[in-house]
């Protein structure tokens, strides 16, 4: 029973950490909510037909399917998140405004709270099916099951959890820096599946280059340990990164950040509107 | 969807010749009772390898490798292919994740 609660716990971590993270930086935006938890939805569901069609996706491709249905998932994560913090860094200051909570950014914030929505899917979409497919292969089992199930349950359990407990810790930041904490950790959430993705790609041989490890950690802090999962999905951690997954990391991340600083308005743009008389 | 089949279709592309360019070291395991057979294998060193496991159990299975960097899973009843680049000497362990107590192995690169 341990044992299934570990394996689930360990495949949910991710998802978990990435809707506590979305969930914070959506805190008081209107109408964000039914977004992120419709993405749950939609990548629950995704995950029960990735799952019930495993097999066929494997074969597919020569044999890459798996791989390459990873890597595209995770691309398209990773364009969800920079485009996410451009537009943050565009409007976000609209946004904070009370002037503009009235309802006109929340119309204009739609857009930007529908790529977290698919951030949130995808993350469910990838992790989960490997959870249906886990706890299909326990009922499927029959053997001793129940204690197995219960488990498994008590992962997602603990993946909620996880979830819960990374929102509510955001939140304690004071809502002005929230905004720059959540851009930072969005970045290197954006940089990490970007690694990921060039591992799918080099694991499919479709990458070849830069394939040896450039060190390796493992006997220090596993990927598999549950501290070096969070790692995996926060800052992006991987025990032996191969050389190219480091170039993409530090790519994504120099990518993110130089995009931002040019979406952002010039600091102290004249404001016509808040000019009080002196 | 369309962005999706496009993708396939390049990496189809890109496999096609990838395969027929390379000339991989074919290795053979199965799963039966969540136990790998055979629970070693072995291949020469500067040559890339295509691995091929086949699932007799009918549950799921996740083929990993820490060590080869591979993280596959295994339909009940099917089947993958594990490609890997050339490898240096050595021992590497991979495993069954969902069944970690039984199904385990290594592969030997001399």
């Amino acid at each position: 029973m341990l044992g299934a609660l570990i394996i689930v716990f360990r495949e949910v971590i991710e998802a978990g950490l990435v809707i506590g993270i979305v969930l914070a930086v959506t805190r008081g935006a209107q109408g964000a909510r039914p977004f992120i938890f419709g993405g749950v939805a939609a990548g629950a569901l995704g995950a029960g037909v990735v799952a019930a069609f495993a097999d066929a996706l494997s074969q597919a491709v020569a044999g890459r399917g798996q791989e390459l249905f990873n890597a595209g998932v995770l691309a398209v994560a990773v364009a969800m998140l920079a485009w996410h913090n451009i537009w943050m860094a565009r409007h976000g200051r609209e946004l904070a405004s009370e002037l503009a909570a009235v309802g006109r950014a929340a119309a204009a914030g739609e857009k930007s709270f529908l790529a977290l929505a698919v951030v949130v899917a995808l993350a469910v979409l990838r992790e989960g099916s490997e959870v249906a497919l886990f706890l299909y292969g326990i009922l499927a089992s029959g053997e001793s099951g129940s204690a197995l199930l219960l488990g498994g349950l008590g992962g997602l359990a603990l993946g909620a959890a996880v979830s819960a407990l990374t929102y509510f810790g955001l939140v304690t930041i004071p809502a002005r820096h929230l905004f720059a904490v959540t851009t930072v950790m969005i970045t290197l959430l954006a940089a990490g599946l970007a690694a990921q993705c060039a591992g799918f790609l080099q694991q499919a041989w479709i990458v070849t280059a830069l394939s040896e490890s450039l060190w390796d950690t493992s006997a220090v802090l596993p990927d598999s340990s549950i501290l070096g999962r969070v790692l995996h999905t926060l800052i992006g951690y991987t025990d032996q990164p191969t050389g190219l997954q480091v170039i993409v990391y530090l790519a994504t991340l120099a990518g993110i950040a130089i995009a931002t600083r040019l979406a952002s308005p010039p600091p102290r743009a004249p404001k016509t509107a808040q000019a009080p008389a002196e | 969807m369309t962005f999706f089949r496009t993708l396939l279709a390049a990496a189809a592309l890109v496999a096609g010749s990838a395969a027929s360019a390379s000339s991989e070291t074919a290795l053979q395991l199965t799963i039966k009772d969540h136990r790998f057979e055979p629970a070693s294998i072995n291949a020469r060193a500067g040559e890339p390898i295509a691995i091929t496991v086949k699932n007799l159990d009918a549950t799921p299975e996740e083929f990993e490798s820490k060590a080869l960097k591979v993280e596959k899973v295994v339909a009940g009843n099917g089947e993958i292919t594990v490609r890997l680049r050339p490898l240096k000497p050595g021992r590497y362990a991979f495993a069954g994740e969902y069944h970690e107590d039984t199904a385990k192995g290594e592969l030997i690169v001399e």
